[in-house]
């Protein structure tokens, strides 16, 4: 069953001085309930365009994006986004106020939302944390307390935006191995936006490859069938996996490095 | 607690040289009637507070600032969110904080006594004119500094608008708003005491003016080191009120 569709999406900015730039142009993709899908693409090709489109945050300006059938037209509890910094998080509160947050402003009584986000803390691997406000937590923890935030709302699919890309290698690795742990466990859809092909092939179900922007679009879908165990870099069918979307995504990065 | 105790221990050394190197200074450097040293300062605060006068005096133009304090931050905060918030309020009201701010509440001292009379209305106009265009100006840059990604956060969490606002917006502006007030503190202080030397009844600006008038070096004296301490303890607890709430990630340090 189709949960997301992207239909012939556009997104033009416009510019003060008049020149407009075509970030996405004819953008079409339709990702299945329970699916995890990675959209991959080199920087400034306009994957967080998509996200941002798909979340709500900005209106497409030609085209348009339906969440079960609806058309999209502003951010909603049914799409919880994950973000890549930890700008998002509410350093007034603490890890267990920013979990419930969601819970709160959709007025569940008090000991129910604290009992679900304690359960989702549980989940991401927080507890024994849940006093403590996010300045005094490390990125990894933050990033989990964003996870739990979401998961805890309880919303139709995920939607996150490289949320790895600012931890370091060993911490990026444990949070894609619990992220991947949590996804088998909940089966959530998720729409996962990356520029790192490892990642995507760790995490995805289906790969969608991008063309280098402006004007972007789909260039290919890559299927990703591999057990747990193969999901490891050193695998041969992860390596040939990898293989296949280095050689639709190459082309891209060189065209993309010329224009930078 | 080891952190406390250097604290104390530093602030024992600071006030301590203050008032060392302000004995040194009436006595070896000057040895005038003009400057006089510190304990006889206190012994005269000591005499001035068992008049009553002091008490009086201090208590009048503390009251003059936490009244207008009050109503300035009362009326600054709203506006200031407005105005953050919304880009037609700001440009509705900026010409308004942009022309008043430049003009200083001393400046308008002779206008509100012939407005308001030499009373309390006169000062509490002025610090209110004072307190208000730091807390607007401070706020609503505080509102414009929210990261998006808190407010787009909420919303895909299911926040209304109005819950954005109350949830999102204000609590991360308090830090700001307690700055401006903080700024807008210093200022009451210049203010109430320009005023009152210039037309009031009592008052710590009034005691000095008095004193003036008869030689009375040491009233004056006294009268500044009142001020001094009132300022450094509502600076402290101001700083405290935003350790409280906003604590590491506060950007006042």
């Amino acid at each position: 069953m189709t949960l997301v569709r992207l239909i012939g999406v556009g997104k033009v900015y416009r510019s003060l001085k008049g020149s407009d730039y075509v970030a996405v142009e004819d953008f079409n993709l339709d990702i299945a309930a329970g699916e995890f899908f990675c959209l991959l693409g080199t920087s400034g090709c306009g994957k967080t365009t998509v996200l941002n489109m798909t979340a709500g945050f900005e209106p497409a300006t030609s085209g348009r994006v339906e969440i079960a059938g609806r058309v999209i037209d502003r951010p909603g509890a049914d799409r919880g986004v994950v973000f890549q910094g930890d700008d998002s998080l509410y350093p007034w509160l603490t890890a267990l106020g920013n979990v419930e947050f969601g819970l709160r402003m959709r007025g569940l009584p008090r000991q129910k939302r604290l009992q679900r986000a304690q359960r989702y803390l549980d989940l991401v691997g927080l507890n024994g944390q849940e006093h403590k406000h996010p300045p005094e937590l490390s990125g990894g923890m933050k990033q989990r307390i964003q996870i739990a935030r979401v998961l805890a709302n309880e919303p139709q699919m995920l939607l996150m935006d490289e949320p790895f890309a600012a931890l370091d290698a060993h911490t990026r690795a444990a949070m894609q191995s619990e992220l991947a742990k949590i996804w088998r466990a909940t089966r959530k859809t998720v729409l996962f936006i990356t520029h790192d092909i490892d990642e995507a092939i760790m995490l995805a179900t289906r790969i969608g490859v991008m063309h280098a922007g402006p004007a972007s679009k789909l260039k290919g879908i890559v299927e990703v069938a591999l057990s747990d165990v193969e999901r490891d870099r050193t695998h041969d069918r992860f390596v040939a996996v990898y293989r296949q979307v280095h050689a639709m995504i190459r082309d891209e990065v060189a065209i993309a490095m010329r224009r930078t | 607690m080891h952190r406390s105790l250097g604290k104390l221990v530093g602030y024992i050394i600071g006030f301590g040289s203050l008032f060392a190197i302000w004995h040194v200074a009436s006595v070896y450097l000057l040895n005038s009637i003009l400057f006089p040293p510190p304990a006889r300062v206190i012994a005269k605060a000591i005499e001035l507070a068992r008049e009553g006068t002091l008490w009086e005096n201090a208590s009048v133009s503390l009251q003059r600032i936490a009244l207008g304090f009050f109503f300035g931050s009362l009326i600054g905060i709203p506006i200031g969110m407005a105005i953050g918030s919304f880009a037609i309020v700001r440009r509705i009201l900026e010409p308004y904080t942009e022309f008043l701010r430049f003009i200083p509440a001393t400046a308008l001292i002779t206008v509100a006594v012939i407005w308001f009379g030499i009373g309390e209305g006169s000062k509490v106009f002025l610090i209110i004119y004072t307190t208000v265009f730091i807390v607007i100006i401070n706020t609503a840059a505080g509102v414009s500094a929210v990261a998006p990604n808190k407010i787009r956060a909420a919303r895909s969490l299911g926040a209304s608008r109005a819950q954005v606002f109350w949830y999102v917006a204000l609590p991360a502006t308090v830090p700001f708003i307690l700055t401006g007030m903080r700024l807008a503190m210093g200022n009451s202080f210049v203010t109430i005491i320009a005023a009152e030397l210039v037309a009031a009844n009592v008052g710590l600006g009034k005691m000095i003016w008095d004193a003036r008038l008869y030689m009375l070096v040491d009233q004056i004296f006294v009268a500044l080191l009142v001020l001094g301490l009132l300022g450094f303890t509502a600076d402290r607890l101001f700083r405290l009120a935003i350790y409280a709430f906003a604590g590491r990630f506060s950007p006042v340090t």
